[in-house]
């Protein structure tokens, strides 16, 4: 990630001179980027010009390197302000005026330094630590009364993304979806990044964890194995999902059928509309999900090779939800606390079959994840294309022709 | 009828060493020196026909001679500079002196930016071209540029032979350009041959440059230049000029000539 920069200003007869060309021709030179924010040609001869210059690099140390090989040819640090603040007027309430946070990476200025914003996510606020002088965002419901929020725009900066490093479907800058594009290279690709997680994974390296969230249509539709599978290669670190997907991927094991269908045969079970319920009741009378695995009463399918692999499974309730199964979380805004807990480390997430859980995951996401938003509705990718990542790849397709494929892609034999 | 500010030799000398030209150990002759400056007078005054205004010399002030860099004049306006040396900081006062003692509106640049006067900045009538990086900063320019409503094109400096502006770029009457280019980068280069013909940018050949040909005096057609510079002289004739080749070599030990020891009033 390509995070330090500074504004400078270049003031005069910059353009005949060919000073500005200098300036941005050196920053590039020393492996900086500059954005020209604005440019001012002076209307006459006499009239001065004036440029506005984003100077980029990869590290602090490039950076002013790179500002004292431009000073002399007359860019100027842009003097910048601290950003403001004002404190929290009561628990759960921002003050008036609070700056609403992007999913792009920020800095705010604090005491006349510039400090990253800790595990930044769309649509809440920024919370500053005068005394150690960090900052994080915060949401609306955890705020304490005295916090110090930041208000207004002064003295925040939002970093854009760069293009990725990997020439693969997710460095395209624009973030279509469409039903009529070939799914095969952007499976490919997706298995590629798969396979360098792994290996980022077993090595403990950091942001290596593979998310997926998803619903109950991949049990229906008969992506329960191919899940299972990437769960147990260890291609999956953390699963959201709700009450249902739990609840018919085990109902396959202990009756044969999701939903009351026959899961082999494809038709109506007698009385099968209960197998769910009867699922929920059994794991509740076991008391959680891994000791009926544990026990051995829950042999297969994606809970059994979570509970082998470790995976983090965090499970949010919908107020349609049966039973729930013992683990789920009812209350939206611990769910969604414990959600957003699970995500620091992720470095790629699948967003399968499940319009709720995409999307509140997808607004959990920095913009710097790439994620994969695979859905038979085109509306679900569209929504999270919309977020403005380049990096969301939509798919509209089969929940389980997609993991199928993928897990082909990966070497599975389905 | 053009005016030159002047400042006899008196106390001329190397006593420190700020460009690779000086060295306390090539010492000034300074009978020589002084007859060499009365010559430059004797031809600025009766063959180009100036008015001199001569200053008050200061003993421990070796390069008050050089008037080129105690700011600039235009228009009743003047500037003093601001050296980058220590050495030559306490010449600022006496040349601010002066102009106040003559009348002048004396503009002053803030404290800590460093502008050497006119021998960093010289032009045309409506464009003017400021040399930075070596004494005077870019920044100041800008700043000029809007006091006076001229035009300034800033030129990089990158050769340490070629310290100010005036010894490698000298603007001429009729709008050509007396220079010696490897004193500039090349966007430098490429902004002067933008701005100027082909046809009317005479370039100076390197040992001529190292003899300070492009540190000349033009009033109208006349041209006052150091004297071993034939090339120069050939050149400038062909352009309808009349030059005035001066022995100056004295000065040279400590990297000035005609041009550096004159500062032109209007």
């Amino acid at each position: 990630m390509m995070h330090d920069q500074e504004t400078v200003l270049l003031q005069g007869h910059i353009i005949d001179s060919l000073i500005l060309a200098k300036v941005l021709d050196t920053i590039l030179m020393m492996g900086g980027t500059f954005d020209l924010q604005d440019v001012q040609i002076g209307k006459t001869r006499e009239e001065p010009s004036r440029a506005r210059i984003i100077v980029r690099a990869s590290s602090a140390k490039l950076l002013s390197e790179i500002l004292h090989a431009i000073q002399p040819h007359g860019a100027s640090v842009e003097s910048e302000r601290d950003c403001r603040l004002s404190a929290a007027p009561e628990d759960g309430i921002f003050p008036d005026e609070f700056y609403a946070t992007t999913h792009l990476s920020t800095q705010v200025r604090v005491r006349d330094r510039w400090v990253e914003v800790e595990q930044i996510e769309m649509d809440l606020g920024i919370c500053v630590d005068l005394v150690n002088l960090t900052a994080r965002t915060i949401p609306m419901g955890q705020v304490k009364r005295g916090d110090m929020i930041v208000i207004g725009r002064e003295g925040v900066r939002v970093i854009p993304l760069q293009r990725p490093r990997e020439r693969d479907v997710f460095s395209f800058m624009e973030s279509q979806v469409s039903a009529e594009r070939p799914h095969g290279h952007i499976i490919g690709d997706i298995a590629r990044r798969l396979v360098q997680l792994r290996t980022g994974f077993r090595e403990g390296k950091a942001g290596s964890k593979v998310l997926l969230a998803g619903g109950p249509a991949i049990v229906h539709a008969g992506g329960r194995e191919a899940l299972a599978w990437l769960i147990d290669e260890e291609f999956i670190h953390v699963l959201f999902c709700g009450n249902a997907l739990p609840a018919h991927d085990m109902e396959v094991d202990l009756y044969g059928t999701s939903l009351g269908y026959g899961h082999v045969a494809g038709r109506v079970v007698p009385h099968g509309h209960e197998h769910h319920l009867r699922t929920i009741n059994r794991i509740r009378a076991i008391g959680s999900i891994e000791a009926a695995v544990r026990s051995g009463i829950v042999k297969t399918g994606i809970m059994a090779a979570c509970v082998r692999r470790g995976v983090h499974v965090v499970m949010a309730g919908t107020i349609r939800d049966d039973g729930p199964l013992p683990g789920v979380i009812t209350d939206s805004l611990e769910a969604q606390a414990t959600m957003r807990r699970a995500i620091p480390g992720i470095g790629l997430a699948l967003l399968v079959a499940s319009t709720l859980h995409a999307v509140a995951t997808g607004n959990l996401l920095p913009a710097t994840v790439p994620s994969v938003c695979v859905d038979v509705n085109p509306a679900v990718p569209t929504k999270l294309a919309d977020r403005g990542s380049f990096q969301a790849v939509g798919l509209v397709m089969d929940a389980a022709s997609f993991l199928r494929e993928l897990a082909r892609e990966l070497g599975a034999r389905l | 009828m053009s005016r030159l500010l002047v400042c006899s030799p008196d106390y001329f000398g190397i006593e420190y060493e700020i460009n690779p030209w000086m060295r306390r150990s090539n010492a000034v002759n300074s009978e020589q020196a002084i007859r060499q400056w009365h010559h430059l007078m004797q031809v600025l005054e009766q063959d180009v026909g100036v008015v001199l205004d001569r200053m008050k010399p200061v003993p421990g002030l070796p390069d008050l001679v050089f008037t080129a860099n105690a700011g600039i004049v235009v228009g009743g306006k003047a500037v003093p500079s601001r050296f980058r040396y220590a050495e030559r900081q306490k010449e600022e006062a006496y040349f601010e002196d002066w102009f106040r003692g003559q009348g002048y509106e004396v503009v002053t640049l803030d404290p800590g930016r460093f502008f050497e006067g006119a021998g960093d900045l010289l032009g045309f009538p409506d464009t003017w071209f400021g040399g930075y990086r070596q004494r005077s900063d870019i920044t100041v320019f800008p700043t000029i540029s809007g006091w006076f409503h001229r035009e300034i094109i800033p030129l990089e400096l990158v050769d340490k032979r070629f310290y100010h502006l005036d010894t490698c770029l000298c603007p001429l009457s009729g709008g050509e350009l007396l220079y010696f280019p490897p004193a500039f980068d090349l966007y430098g280069q490429e902004a002067l041959a933008e701005r100027i013909a082909s046809s009317r940018r005479l370039v100076v050949q390197e040992a001529e440059a190292l003899r300070f040909a492009c540190n000349a005096v033009c009033v109208g057609k006349h041209v006052v230049l150091p004297a071993g510079c034939p090339e120069t002289e050939s050149l400038l004739t062909s352009c309808g000029y009349l030059p005035h080749p001066v022995p100056l070599d004295e000065f040279m030990k400590s990297g000035g000539s005609a041009k550096c020891l004159t500062l032109a009033l209007d």
